[in-house]
């Protein structure tokens, strides 16, 4: 079970959002280009989360490049899990392989700074704040895999190969 | 049993019948990198202890975003990857050869490939029929060291295409219509396969311009199918040995089809800050332009600078708008010299650069300032996108970046033909 604050989003949160081209000679060095996660869509988000807390967006999460380093400096940053309505299909497995958790799911009544309860295993998210829960779409079970797992690269070293 | 371009060509290499929605395990016929993304890779191939890589000759390495290097990080980063193919035996395209996506259509890429790119723009190469799509630095660093990856066969929507593009309309206005259409996430994991007659009225080049977008609405892959325009145009690659013809499957199962008549297209722009914020041209006319900016793996290719010279020809750039043209690849600038159209660019008062990025991902050769605007023919207009949170990007065809370079505001390329 996974508890903590909501950093809340809008619809189309790029890649781009969540770490800019201009920190593009930031990527071999994580922990600095961690600093400026997600600041084009909030300058102060990376200074004030905190470790298990939620990032929550609207529509199409994620959009945008390739860039892995997108779901992984959230993750630096202590983020639980991301919750969005949709993601991009990108984002979403590079989440997965990174270790981050992303959950799909009706974000519409989760507002900034709610306090919510995630279970990953059993697919819900409780908002204590406003005392409802929602149900999140399933992963598939070869993600899921992955993600238990603690991300592609420890999979993959355990197993030395796709085991599904 | 009838099957979609995308279900075909998965089936084809795996060996077994695909249907949509399945995960399957499905060999990677070209995996490659470039230096943005390609640095975790290297080191995600390291940190799982590989040493090999399943095929070094169709594993590639691209030096193509911060070609030449800005900071000197990105200068360690070009070290890391040449050292790496040095060690493992792939082959290295370094700077100024172009970008990656064109040189994947020009040299490897062909019909019935499944291609897995640290790009999201590896679409790109669904002009060319190839199963092509963009994976995270893991997924490729696994596809390289075991030769595979996984891939959840997508559904498909099928784009029938009828007609032909006007004097003035182009590819780029057609998929930017398109995206308007479905919207930035309308087609998030699907395949968006392109057929109708129309299709033999598009070139490879527009075929790829095409494609290199799908994933502007979340598409997996944009697949054209291949037929005798991808065949002359393998061979004018040399490479007519890689060409197989394909398509899909009369009475395929598509969950969505949309006709398009390409006769009835006007030129567009997509607006700040998301590619599907779509608007006809003409309705923007007054909007200035401080930069002007042609190139990229959207709108670089020798044809995209042909449209350009013919609006540029004997005509100066508006004295408040820069011009910035970066041909996405090397043998591109070589032919575009051969053809006079570089001299009519530098004549126009516009300033030529290296094949590459350039300046679409907004790290140097073109930032923009606060409040300025460019029209560009990239893919992407994301806040900040080309280097500045307060700029606005707006994207257009070649003809349409040119006619704005001159008049110093958004115009409709047909006037100036
Ligand atoms: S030209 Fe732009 S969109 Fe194409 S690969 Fe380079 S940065 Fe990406």
């Amino acid at each position: 079970m996974l508890k903590g604050k909501v950093f809340r989003f809008g619809d189309g949160i790029s890649t781009d959002h969540i770490i800019p081209g201009r920190y593009t000679h930031l990527r071999s060095n994580l922990p600095e280009l961690a600093k400026h996660t997600l600041e084009d869509a909030d300058a102060t988000f990376a200074s004030r989360v905190r470790h298990g807390d939620f990032v929550v967006g609207g529509k199409n999460f994620g959009l945008g490049s390739s860039r892995e380093h997108a779901p992984l400096v959230i993750k630096m940053c202590g983020v639980g899990a991301v919750l969005a309505e949709t993601a991009s299909r990108l984002f979403f497995r590079n989440a997965i392989n990174v270790g981050l958790p992303i959950l799909l799911c009706d974000t519409s009544g989760i507002q900034d700074s709610d306090e919510l309860e995630v279970d990953l295993t059993g697919g819900t998210v409780h908002n204590r704040t406003k005392g409802f829960t929602v149900t999140c779409s399933r992963i598939p079970q070869s993600m899921l895999r992955i993600l238990e797992e603690g991300g592609l690269v420890e999979y993959i070293k355990r197993h030395g190969d796709f085991e599904f | 049993m009838v099957f979609t371009l995308a279900e075909k060509i998965l089936g084809l290499k795996t060996g077994k019948e695909c249907r949509g929605g399945e995960i399957v395990i499905a060999p990677a016929d070209l995996v490659f990198i470039q230096d943005t993304t390609g640095p975790l890779t290297v080191r995600q191939f390291d940190a799982m202890g590989f040493t090999k890589l399943a095929n070094p000759k169709r594993s590639v390495l691209f030096l193509d975003h911060a070609a030449p290097c800005p900071q000197k990080e990105f200068a360690n980063d070009h070290q890391l990857m040449r050292d790496f193919a040095r060690r493992t035996g792939a082959f290295l395209s370094d700077v100024g050869e172009g970008v990656c996506h064109q040189l994947v259509a020009e040299s490897w890429a062909g019909p019935g490939d499944i291609v897995v790119g640290a790009d999201s723009h590896t679409v790109t190469a669904g002009g060319l029929g190839a199963f092509a799509s963009g994976f995270g630095s893991s997924d490729v660093a696994v596809a390289w060291a075991l030769g595979k990856t996984w891939i959840r066969v997508p559904e498909s929507f099928l784009i029938n295409l009828s007609g032909s593009l006007t004097r003035g309309v182009y590819s780029k206005d057609l998929i930017l219509h398109l995206i308007g259409l479905l919207g930035a996430d309308g087609a998030t994991y699907k395949s968006l396969e392109f057929g109708g007659e129309g299709v033999g009225n598009l070139s490879v080049p527009d075929r790829l311009t095409v494609s290199n977008m799908a994933i502007e609405a979340g598409a997996k892959v944009g697949l054209f199918p291949s037929d005798d325009l991808t065949r002359e145009y393998l061979e004018d690659h040399g490479r007519g040995e890689q060409y197989i013809p394909l398509s899909a499957d009369p009475g395929a199962a598509y969950e969505r089809v949309l006709d398009i008549d390409l006769s009835v297209l006007e030129p567009v722009v997509a607006r700040p800050h998301t590619v599907d914020n779509v608007a006809p041209i003409r309705g923007l006319d007054n909007t200035p332009v401080e930069q002007a900016f042609i190139g990229t793996c959207t709108g670089g290719r020798l044809e995209d600078l042909a449209e350009v010279a013919s609006v540029l020809k004997g005509k100066q750039r508006h004295p408040d708008t820069r011009l910035l043209v970066a041909p996405a690849s090397r043998q591109i600038l070589s032919d575009a010299i051969q053809a006079g159209y570089v001299q009519t660019v530098i004549e126009a008062g516009g300033i030529i650069l290296p094949p590459g990025c350039a300046a679409c991902l907004g790290m140097h050769q073109g930032v923009l300032g606060d409040g300025e605007s460019c029209l560009s023919t990239a893919n992407r207009n994301f806040l900040g996108r080309m280097g500045n949170p307060n700029g606005f990007i707006f994207l257009g065809s070649p003809a349409s970046a040119a006619a704005a370079a001159i008049t110093g505001h958004i115009t409709d390329p047909r006037e100036l033909m």
